[in-house]
């Protein structure tokens, strides 16, 4: 090639004019090739910010997993509401991105998913309310943790370190999950002080930091000197609770670093199943349906301990976490008495930490809960 | 005269083609300072609102419950007011369905659907009608009172589902009750758009001829032009404000009884995802006119639609689309500083 680049000749301008077409009539089909390659697409979809150190958080943890898969390539929306417009995220993602497995990671999901999933029996769908029985579509996976285990292991070690011996407790929604896990709080805190109690306020919302925010300065004034807020994103009460120098414990997915003084540890989901679900549907393996479970099949996790936790509270916690693995504890145990007196379960009685229809029940705080 | 509507039908292709020109070139922009290719960003950005029949379901979905918030604004705006209680409007009327839709099973198919519809436009319409109410008769500021109106639907919706009218046999929500199975309407024919659209369509349409062939509409137009002129020729002001908030109520009403027997089935939160604020929107890009707000509707229903897929393709944040509207609804107002002005357009002797 002769040419001086600054005096190009007749050509060299032809031939780059030629690329330049050449690219851009590439350029056009690029967008639909670039998923052509062998690959299997697999789409997240979230009701929310991906990043919102929250519920959507913790997915996504568990689609980076999922795109570590060799021959996997994941395609991710944020912010998709839960209205006729999933379904139509969920078409898109099929026809236009080629996806052969989706992941609604919002029970909201559940009507339009079952709808997809009659239309696309070829598609895997899960989702992540467990909820699937006998008669859905073959083509669904339910699957879900038992978030109220390490929430029992956050009350220990919340017990072992308030002061005050007041906790409190912020809750989205009065749904049956909110239920347990703060019963499962204050009974893992009644475990080691009986005497401990819990003031729960509901906020109403999944996802309201200004009310969050707010209750989590009352409950500090009430006296409460360990919070944990089972709402989407955690992230405005555990920054608050640090600012006025209590402890908190985390929610979804790891929040240490919000608070390196006041964070003693976290109940969180360990979302990874979906990484076996994507390679047995790959390779053409049985994938189960409805999958739940709890520290004992690896579908939840205990956030680190923060700097705060001693180490004898630490070895307590984490032998209870055994406790767990091994099923010789269990949350639900007689005599047991909700916050009106009545009694739950009698001297002896014992709920298994899996037994799903209990807990789906569960309407009542327990004893030591105060709201 | 027939040359100066052809001068003003020009006028307005030349200045919205204008501005969506000037759109499309600061958005690429924008997109190019992100590192992509702005004609791979358009591409897609047709891809996913109109290349496939997909999208076209997308881009209609998106679109089919804009169209009758946006009514609520437009209406009212017509004759003068500002009214931003679609959100509101809209979840009154869920409920409505909701509350009546329950005790219809056993309903001929089409006498529910009506008695529904008259429940949900009828709610929506009283919500908004209160606001005017209020405006005319004690000098409350419609604007304020509509966007506090919406709090006050949204705390109603969060109090009804969860107690009075919970299903608690929705373990992983709060919702109502469900409408019986037999009501609900489901999508088109042959086509993956839900009902909503043909209502919306249809009442876009009546509103348009109601409000440019009938005498209610024309005084409408000189109460919204200038309210003394409009007492001084003796219009009746305060009925006609009070139809207009209740005719805008009412089509947003509509928009949430079309979300229950089209979508859900039941009021939840899935009701306030902001349709009554984008309707907003919509109104005011489509100059209040109610032809013209089928036609912006969809285009943000493209727009959206396609924003799902610039997320995927290019990882770019969801925010893009908001910014891709920000854009749009700025040019557009600029735009309309232009009306009027365009001289080099203007046959001779007009």
């Amino acid at each position: 090639m002769s040419s001086n680049p600054f005096k190009p000749s007749r050509r060299d301008i032809l031939k780059s004019s030629a690329n330049v077409l050449a690219a851009g009539a590439l350029m056009s089909v690029l967008p639909d090739l670039a998923n052509a390659n062998g690959n299997v697409t697999v789409g997240f979809i979230y009701v929310g910010p991906r990043q919102d150190f929250g519920w959507n958080q913790a997915h996504w943890d568990a689609a980076k997993k999922v795109a570590a898969i060799d021959g996997i390539k994941v395609v991710e929306q944020e912010n998709v509401p839960e209205t006729a417009e999933v379904e139509k995220v969920m078409e898109s993602m099929i026809e236009l991105d080629g996806a052969k497995v989706i992941f609604g990671t919002s029970f909201g999901y559940w009507k339009h998913i079952l709808k997809m999933a009659e239309k696309y029996p070829d598609v895997l769908f899960t989702h992540i309310g467990a909820i699937w029985k006998e008669g859905d579509p073959k083509n669904v996976i339910g699957y879900r943790g038992y978030t109220e285990e390490p929430h029992y292991l956050c009350g220990m070690a919340a017990a072992r370190m308030s002061k005050t011996g007041k906790l409190g407790f912020i809750g989205s929604k009065p749904l049956y999950f909110i239920y347990n896990n703060c019963n499962a709080f204050v009974l893992g805190a009644k475990s080691v002080n009986p005497d401990i109690t819990c003031n729960v306020v509901i906020t109403g919302e999944w996802n309201n930091p200004v009310k969050e925010a707010e209750t989590t300065n009352s409950l500090i004034d009430q006296g409460c000197d360990v919070i944990v807020a089972n709402v989407d994103s955690p992230k405005v009460s555990i920054e608050t609770c640090e600012r006025r120098g209590v402890f908190s414990c985390g929610y979804h997915s790891d929040l240490s670093s919000l608070a390196p003084k006041g964070f003693l540890t976290g109940a969180e989901w360990n979302w990874a199943s979906g990484v076996e679900f994507v390679k047995a549907f790959t390779e053409g393996k049985p994938y189960p349906n409805l999958k739940r479970g709890g520290f004992r099949e690896d579908m939840v996790a205990l956030s680190p301990f923060g700097e705060a936790v001693p180490e004898e509270v630490r070895k307590e916690v984490l032998a209870a976490k055994q406790g767990f693995i091994d099923d010789t504890l269990q949350i639900y145990t007689g005599p047991l008495k909700d916050n009106e007196g009545n009694v739950v379960l009698k001297e002896g009685e014992v709920k298994a930490n899996s037994d799903v229809p209990f807990k789906l029940g569960v309407k009542f705080w327990v004893d030591g809960i105060i709201g | 005269m027939l040359r100066s509507s052809l001068y003003e039908l020009l006028e307005a292709v030349v200045l919205t083609t204008a501005a969506f020109a000037l759109t499309l070139i600061l958005f690429g922009a924008f997109v190019a300072y992100f590192g992509h290719n702005p004609l791979d960003v358009y591409y897609v950005l047709y891809l996913g609102s109109f290349a496939r029949s997909i999208s076209i379901e997308n881009t209609l979905t998106q679109a089919a419950p804009l169209m009758l918030t946006a009514l609520c604004t437009a209406i009212p705006a017509r004759a003068g007011l500002l009214v931003i209680g679609g959100e509101g409007a809209l979840v009154v009327g869920g409920i409505a369905t909701v509350l009546v839709g329950v005790h219809l099973a056993g309903f001929p198919f089409a006498l529910g659907i009506l008695i529904m519809m008259l429940a949900g436009a009828l709610a929506g319409g009283l919500w908004i009608g209160a606001a005017g109410a209020l405006r005319q008769y004690r000098g409350v500021n419609e604007t304020i009172s509509t966007l506090l109106l919406n709090y006050i639907a949204i705390a109603i919706l969060n109090h009804l589902i969860s107690g009075p009218i919970r299903d608690y046999d929705q373990v992983l929500r709060t919702a109502s009750w469900s409408i019986p199975e037999t009501l609900m309407v489901g999508v088109l024919p042959g086509f993956d758009v839900h009902w909503g659209l043909v209502v919306g369509i249809v009442l876009c349409q009546l509103l348009y001829v109601a409000m440019r062939q009938t005498t209610f509409g024309f005084g409408v137009d000189i109460l919204g032009g200038n309210e003394r002129a409009a007492q001084l020729a003796g219009l009746p002001i305060n009925r006609m404000v009070l139809i207009c908030c209740f005719i805008g109520g009412a089509a947003a009403g509509l928009a949430g009884t079309m979300e229950v027997v089209a979508v859900h089935g039941f009021a939840s939160d899935s009701l306030v995802v902001g349709f009554g604020y984008a309707g907003i929107l919509i109104a005011f890009l489509a100059r209040h006119n109610p032809m013209a707000i089928i036609l912006v509707a969809i285009l943000l229903g493209g727009i959206s639609a396609s924003g799902g897929l610039l997320q995927r393709r290019f990882d770019l944040p969801d925010a893009t689309t908001a910014v891709l509207q920000g854009i749009l609804f700025m040019m557009v107002l600029a735009s309309n500083t232009a009306y009027g002005r365009l001289n080099f357009l203007r046959p001779k002797g007009i």
